[in-house]
């Protein structure tokens, strides 16, 4: 891991949060906590899944990208367009209007992510066969999946496929190609994720499985959504690059990455909340007979990704159309396909992340454990995220751990209050009596 | 005994199984537990949970953290199990089909507990309950 602070995209706009508790409620790493009435996003926790950009109705969540304009830091430039991207246009059935736009907007070439996908499920799908692991197999192309995996199962990392994702994958064949085409130096070329993601500009600036990211810059779908859409209506040239098959543009729609893997019994879920139980589940033993394991932390994928323009719904619905218009047939199989085992390896393995964990000796840790269980119990157990905690038990953590005290429960402050009304009425009612006692000495004693 | 938690399992309710393994599940973690045992102590009390809900009257599951190890008690009410030897054997199972359909009733759980405890013990009168310990040492 490197030395340099961790980059979130997913960040918060303190001017427009009013500290309510939507978002509180649905993190599902309990990465949110309310403090003097804005929201606070603990940064060793958030796995960058954006339910809260999605759930604030205040705006007040943002994901931060880089701008189009990144690209002029390099002399050649490549796009990399996922394949959610096609999808995002009325009326717009095809891929290659929104290809050549890509290239009329400043890109000297562009290389689909889809096409690195199918490179990548050969490879898995190689991997399977060869190669002995426990079972089910994970995919590792959701980082918001990885990160959730590495805080909260982290029994399960030996299940997740060492291969980079398909964005990497693209961006390091893209460059290779492009410097080898044209000859020019590597150093040269920038490539640029267009993506419906914002987990993956967390994942470019702190990657798992490899030192560097072969990705130069992440540009939000959202952002160059304008920009792209003034071009489609023009007349282009025919296109001079390498197409993707259906076979990668499904990877966009949940379950083509299994179905493009190939192996027999396969599963896909969507949806963090979705994964997470299914994940509990894994961890149980329960899926044995898995082969592999298809999470993503989106509804309906990369569709419903943070980042895109489209409902996810219709954007399914227009992508099941743009594959009609794309040719079935993988693309011949170079030796970019034969090597990819090796070439597109992850060479570094993922570590467990340790933020859910006490601290200190396992002494220390059990005698912190109780204290929580302690004040848990003393807690009334609503969950009712007033406090500015997600739950009881993360107020019990927040309050052991001295973030927060037991009053930040409104039912205890209320009992606190009337427990204190009742303490000063008593006091009243004794201080009037021996002010009496003493202005008029011992005469009424007793009234 | 350092850390000890008795958790209550309702008989038949489905929409619940699975709650108090997955809290011990999340007590381990919190503790730093390494991962693979603590993957063995989920799938021994998943399984006694499932069984507690499908088979048996209700019980409680105590979960202790002891010098020895995690130690997993599971005690129920009843009905009891009248030949032991066959409820260990894979794929013996008495569970209905409508909990096959639900994905259970392979006759696997008891097996997997012994399997993935370093200890195991089970004891059963019929009319009486059925008890079992499992440690798992760390
Ligand atoms: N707590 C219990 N009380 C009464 N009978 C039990 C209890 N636990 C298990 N049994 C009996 O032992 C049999 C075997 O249990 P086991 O857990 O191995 O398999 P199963 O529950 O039937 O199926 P699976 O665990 O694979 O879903 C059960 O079918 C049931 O008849
Ligand atoms: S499903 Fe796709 S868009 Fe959503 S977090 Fe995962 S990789 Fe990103
Ligand atoms: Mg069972």
């Amino acid at each position: 891991m490197s030395d340099t602070p961790y980059f979130h995209s997913v960040r918060l706009d303190a001017e427009k949060c009013k500290g309510c508790t939507t978002c509180l409620k649905r993190c599902p790493t309990e990465a949110i906590r309310i403090r003097n009435n804005r929201a606070t996003i603990l940064h060793e926790r958030c796995i960058d899944c954006g339910e809260c950009i999605r759930v604030c109705t205040s705006h007040a969540k943002i994901a931060v990208t880089d701008p189009l304009e990144i690209i002029d830091g390099f002399k050649y430039k490549i796009a990399l367009p996922a394949p959610t991207l096609y999808s995002q246009f009325i009326h717009v059935h095809r891929s290659e209007p929104i290809i050549a736009s890509l290239l009329k907007i400043g890109f000297d070439d562009v290389f689909e992510v889809a096409r690195a996908a199918e490179v990548v499920s050969y490879a898995i799908s190689k991997l399977l066969i060869t190669e002995d692991r426990p079972k089910p197999v994970i995919s590792s192309a959701c980082p918001v999946i990885l990160r959730l995996i590495q805080i909260n199962f982290p029994s399960l990392l030996d299940n997740v496929i060492d291969m980079i994702s398909p964005m990497e994958a693209a961006a390091k064949i893209a460059k290779e190609e492009f410097a080898k085409k044209h000859g020019v130096p590597v150093g040269e070329i920038g490539a640029f994720f267009i993506s419906p993601c914002a987990a993956k500009m967390t994942a470019v600036k702190n990657p798992l499985g490899q030192e560097k990211s072969y990705v130069d810059g992440v540009i939000a779908i959202k952002d160059i959504y304008t920009r792209i859409e003034k071009h489609l209506k023009e007349g282009f040239d025919p296109l001079e690059i390498d197409r993707a098959s259906t076979v990668g543009i499904k990877w966009a729609i949940p379950g083509g990455e299994t179905s493009a893997v190939g192996s027999r019994n396969s599963l896909c879920v969507d949806g963090v909340e979705n994964v997470m139980r299914v994940l509990e589940q894994i961890e149980n033993a329960r899926f044995e007979r898995l082969d592999y394991f298809e999470g993503l932390a989106c509804t309906n994928g990369c569709l419903g990704g943070p980042l895109t323009v489209e409902n996810c719904f219709v954007a399914k619905n227009r992508l099941a159309s743009v594959v009609k218009h794309t040719a079935q047939r993988m693309v011949s199989k170079t030796e970019i396909f034969e090597d990819a085992v090796s070439t597109l390896r992850m060479t570094q393995e993922i570590e467990p992340n340790e933020v859910m964990q006490l601290r200190g000796s396992i002494f220390e840790r059990i005698k912190r454990a109780e204290e929580i269980e302690m004040i848990c119990k003393g807690l009334p157990g609503f969950d009712c995220g007033s406090c500015g905690s997600p739950t009881c038990r993360a107020l019990a953590w927040d309050i052991a751990h001295g973030y927060a005290n037991e009053l930040n429960c409104v039912f205890k402050l209320q009992e606190r209050i009337s427990q204190m009304a009742e303490e000063m009425v008593k006091l009243g009612e004794s201080t009037r009596f021996t002010s009496y006692r003493k202005d008029d000495g011992s005469k009424k004693e007793g009234l | 005994m350092m850390i000890k938690e008795t958790y209550q399992v309702t008989a038949g309710d489905m929409t619940a199984a699975g709650d108090v393994s997955a809290r011990i599940k999340r007590h381990m973690k919190q503790l730093g537990i390494p991962a693979s045992v603590m993957r063995r102590v989920a799938v021994g009390t998943y399984e006694a949970e499932i069984n507690l809900v499908i088979h048996s009257d209700g019980g409680r599951i105590d979960f202790a953290i002891t010098p020895e190890g995690i130690d997993i008690r599971v005690v129920d009410v009843g009905p009891g199990i009248a030949d032991i030897e066959k409820a260990m054997t894979e794929g013996w199972s008495t569970a209905t089909n409508e909990v096959r359909n639900m994905g259970f009733g392979a006759g696997m759980g008891l097996p997997n507990m012994k399997r993935n405890a370093d200890e195991f013990t089970i004891a059963s009168e019929v009319g009486v309950g059925t008890d079992i310990h499992m440690l798992f040492r760390i």
